[in-house]
């Protein structure tokens, strides 16, 4: 866990990293209280390969020495990680139960939604925060999304997604207080799911 | 709104807080505004400004705001009160961001004890500070009791307690922090706004964030939540009426404050929002003591 | 008479800092006082604003002192609102206080015990007489204190070495690849408290409440019959491994004060009866301080360990409570503007009254 890490691979993050991260921070922020809305990171920089832009800034803004992450195993060891360590520097994890926060971008091989920590009854936000990347924030099956943050309801239409996953978020809104929070992302774009969200399956 | 300073040289990081603690207060928002109503512990650290001044809501505050917010600071509903005037100031100063004193051109609002008369919006954040997050501290002083009490959903001492207060009262004889049910899973003290503002948490198309700096606990408000204030179907939750108007501005449905005149019992009520108030009277309307000298103190550089 | 309604502004805070400073500053004929004479002359106010506000820099708790015109919690507030800005290094290894260069150490539990009892600059034993050669103009002559004429042991033995043989007193235990110690100035405080949270908490805690706490502690109220074994104060080396070196360098000296207090453990099951310890540590000079943190620390191990619950046996209570800047802040607070819950408390006070007044009249006709 701990190789050494080669600088000349390491590509520059936010050039101002205090401006960057707070409008990155305001776009997650907007997108967790409104579930499903979809929010727009081009303005943050390019992310090393493997990662896409969305991806890249959200981690940038939220990991770091107080944070245990569980990277994606097709990450691990690669360009991405060395960024995220040289940036970030968060402690990394290959407990899915452990993470803070969970990295996926291959969500068809990673572990299932229920592996990951679900937080305590006291302390439910003690749970991970699951950052899965997609091809896509739009195109795909649509389901439609209820509940806090959303006046009425919210179609959503994430591409990529296994067969089953709709079924293990929901699995997870039922267990409410418990359960994980979802960032999605693909290319510079964002969009949130808070287990406090109520999915309708189209055709249930 | 008055336009942003120019950047000084600087001691302390953009809005004082460091990156570190910025980031550990931003995971917190996220977490509480995945668990509607539930007290997120943070690591909340000391500020330039004593404990009970505000330190969570500044951290809040802090830890969101961009030189492109147009920040707003009200407490008691007025932006004209020494602390809102000395919070405003702290983040001009420290965040380079534009202030106003108009309640729909504001981004941020910071709040302590009311939320403004006028609707929220869609890209509003409302900030409050929290004296004490904890509902039932009141009935139980132990945060290992009460922390239970949550986890297990068990909200039956709150019940009796209002219970008890209508079999004294023949009402439920609250009036700031009326406790709220959210989304029918979490109990939650609204901050000590008076009930009056309770109807405006519901289905409010802003984001509410509640901070704590002393207890340490960030909570929220999704926009569009269910919050209900609790009650019993023979006693149904009631807010605060005035039989008087506004003196000033002769608004009959915003909250008012009662100011003593002399020693012999004259008073007259005004608005406690002090944009509201005088918006309204800019567009004309006018209360029974609309020339009084209260109402030209809001040209007063602020 | 009218009352004019004043409201606040820029104005009016900006004139009152104003008056703040003339007032700190008094009458201009005196000469300014320098924060190096508070270093030097007021250093036991400068211990504590270090100890309380968990910052050790003698320089920066004199100006806290000065700033804050001799107001200690205002100055610990001061140097908290500062030190929390400081980027962290790194922590250092534990301070190993066998090691310190004793100027005083005391033990009420022997006679005598190795090292001796070297009573140091103490108040202990003078006649509080007010010393009226201080107020007059110039320099006091100072005798100076005279030189041993054998150098003192060095190491000087702790308590726990002299017991060491004999299995009396609770062992230092130190924990291999323990977790890094929990840090209140990080993460929010949680129940049960580990001993590193309450320490730490104790540490920071406000010497006045402390010292009450112990004295009831004393007068019965969880008594645990303490007794002072030791006592010391002096320099410790303080250690740190810097990430590009790999081995420990040391980087400076701390002035501190430890207390341990002691008091006799009835044993259980898998424990032979012994001797337990509460253990006070501070920064500077503090002894009033140390020996009320060791006191009430000894009793929050019996509510540990489930026995009895007076309040300074109460973790809860006594942890979320020692904190003079919360507990000041809190308190203060009241005298912000309070006029939407006031205005709110007089609806509901002239409808009682309304209530009342009804009640009673119904009443007087019933019984008419």
């Amino acid at each position: 866990m701990s190789a050494l890490l080669d600088l000349a691979d390491i590509a520059p993050a936010f050039p101002d990293p205090t401006r960057g991260s707070q409008a990155v921070f305001r776009k997650v922020m907007e997108a967790m209280a409104r579930p499903g809305v979809i929010h727009d990171l081009g303005f943050a920089p390019d992310a090393p390969q493997g990662l896409d832009r969305a991806a890249g800034a959200v981690a940038l803004t939220l990991f770091d020495f107080e944070t245990r992450i569980w990277l994606d195993p097709s990450l691990r060891g690669g360009l991405a990680e060395g960024w995220i360590r040289f940036h970030c520097g968060p402690p990394l994890t290959q407990d899915p139960m452990a993470a803070a926060f969970a990295l996926v971008t291959d969500l068809a091989s990673a572990p299932p939604v229920a592996a990951f920590n679900m937080g305590d009854a006291k302390y439910p936000d003690r749970s991970t925060t699951l950052v899965i990347q997609l091809p896509s924030l739009e195109g795909g099956p649509q389901v439609v999304l209820t509940g806090p943050g959303i006046k009425t309801e919210m179609p959503l239409s994430l591409a990529g997604l296994p067969d089953g996953f709709w079924a293990q978020v929901q699995a997870n809104h039922e267990q409410f207080q418990f359960g994980v929070d979802f960032i999605f992302v693909a290319g510079d774009r964002v969009t949130a799911l808070p287990r406090s969200t109520r999915i309708t399956i189209k055709g249930d | 709104m008055t336009a942003r300073p120019n950047e000084p040289e600087r001691y302390y990081n953009y809005a004082y807080l460091d990156e570190q603690t910025k980031r550990m207060i931003r995971r917190a928002i996220l977490k509480a505004l995945a668990i509607p109503g539930y007290q997120a512990p943070f690591g909340s650290r000391e500020m330039p400004v004593p404990y009970g001044w505000g330190t969570g809501g500044i951290q809040l505050t802090a830890a969101i705001i961009g030189p492109d917010d147009v920040y707003k600071c009200i407490d008691q509903g007025a932006d004209d009160t020494t602390n809102a005037v000395s919070i405003r100031r702290f983040f001009a100063q420290v965040a380079d961001v534009a202030t106003t004193e108009e309640t729909a051109e504001a981004t941020i609002i910071q709040t302590r004890h009311r939320i403004p008369e006028k609707g929220l919006t869609e890209g509003q954040v409302l900030v409050f500070q929290v004296p004490q997050p904890e509902p039932l501290r009141g009935l139980e002083a132990r945060e290992t009791e009460t922390r239970a009490m949550h986890a297990y959903e068990e909200y039956g001492l709150q019940y009796v307690s209002l219970y008890e207060s209508v079999a004294a009262h023949g009402y439920i004889a609250s009036t700031v922090g009326y406790p709220t049910m959210i989304e029918e899973r979490y109990l939650m003290s609204p901050s000590p706004i008076p009930k009056f503002d309770n109807p405006k948490l519901g289905q409010n198309p802003a984001i509410l964030l509640f901070g704590a700096g002393r207890e340490k606990r960030i909570y929220a408000v999704p926009p569009y939540t269910n919050v209900r204030s609790l009650d019993f179907e023979d006693h149904p939750f009631e807010t605060q009426t005035w039989e008087e108007d506004c003196a000033l501005c002769g608004a009959q449905e915003s909250y008012l404050d009662e100011v003593v005149l002399d020693d012999s019992g004259e008073r007259m009520f005004v608005c406690s929002d002090s944009n509201f108030c005088a918006e309204r009277r800019a567009a004309g309307h006018a209360g029974p003591m609309a020339g009084h000298q209260l109402a030209a103190l809001d040209k007063e550089p602020a | 008479m009218a009352y004019v309604a004043v409201k606040g502004g820029e104005r009016a805070i900006t004139n009152a800092h104003r008056w703040l400073a003339e007032d700190r500053r008094g009458d201009v004929a005196i000469p300014e006082i320098e924060t190096d004479q508070i270093r030097e002359q007021l250093s036991l106010s400068v211990d504590r604003v270090m100890s309380e506000g968990s910052c050790y820099d003698r320089d920066l708790a004199a100006l806290a002192v000065k700033q804050a015109r001799g107001d200690l919690p205002e100055a610990i507030f001061l140097t908290r609102a500062y030190r929390t800005t400081l980027p962290r290094f790194g922590a250092s290894l534990p301070l190993e206080t066998g090691q310190m260069a004793v100027r005083r150490r005391i033990s009420a539990a022997f006679k005598d015990i190795p090292g001796g009892q070297v009573l140091g600059p103490t108040f202990d034993y003078t006649h509080r007489l007010l010393d009226f050669t201080l107020a007059a103009n110039g320099e006091t002559p100072v005798e100076g204190a005279l030189e041993a004429e054998e150098a003192q042991a060095y190491p000087m033995a702790t308590i726990a070495s002299v017991f060491a043989h004999e299995d009396l007193l609770e062992p230092d235990t130190q924990t291999d690849g323990a977790p890094a110690p929990f840090d209140l100035t990080r993460e929010p405080m949680a129940f049960p408290a580990g001993r590193d949270q309450r320490l730490q908490a104790l540490a920071r805690g406000d010497e006045g409440f402390l010292l009450s706490l112990a004295y009831s502690s004393q007068r019965g109220w969880g008594s645990t019959h303490p007794l002072c074994a030791e006592i010391r104060l002096g320099e410790v080396a303080v250690e740190f491994i810097p990430d590009e070196l790999g081995f420990a360098i040391e980087i400076g000296d701390l002035t501190l004060t430890e207390c341990q207090m002691i008091s006799t453990y009835g044993g259980g099951v898998d424990t032979a009866p012994q001797f337990a310890r509460g253990y006070g540590l501070t920064f500077g000079h503090c002894e009033r301080k140390a020996m009320s943190m060791a006191i009430v620390d000894r009793a929050l191990r019996d509510a540990a360990a489930g026995e009895a619950s007076a309040p300074c046996q109460d973790e809860e209570f006594v942890l979320y409570h020692s904190d003079n800047v919360e507990a000041s802040g809190f308190v203060q607070h009241l005298k912000l503007p309070h006029y939407v819950d006031f205005q709110a408390d007089l609806q509901l006070i002239r409808r009682q009254r309304r209530d009342y007044a009804e009640r009673a009249a119904a009443m007087k006709e019933a019984a008419e």
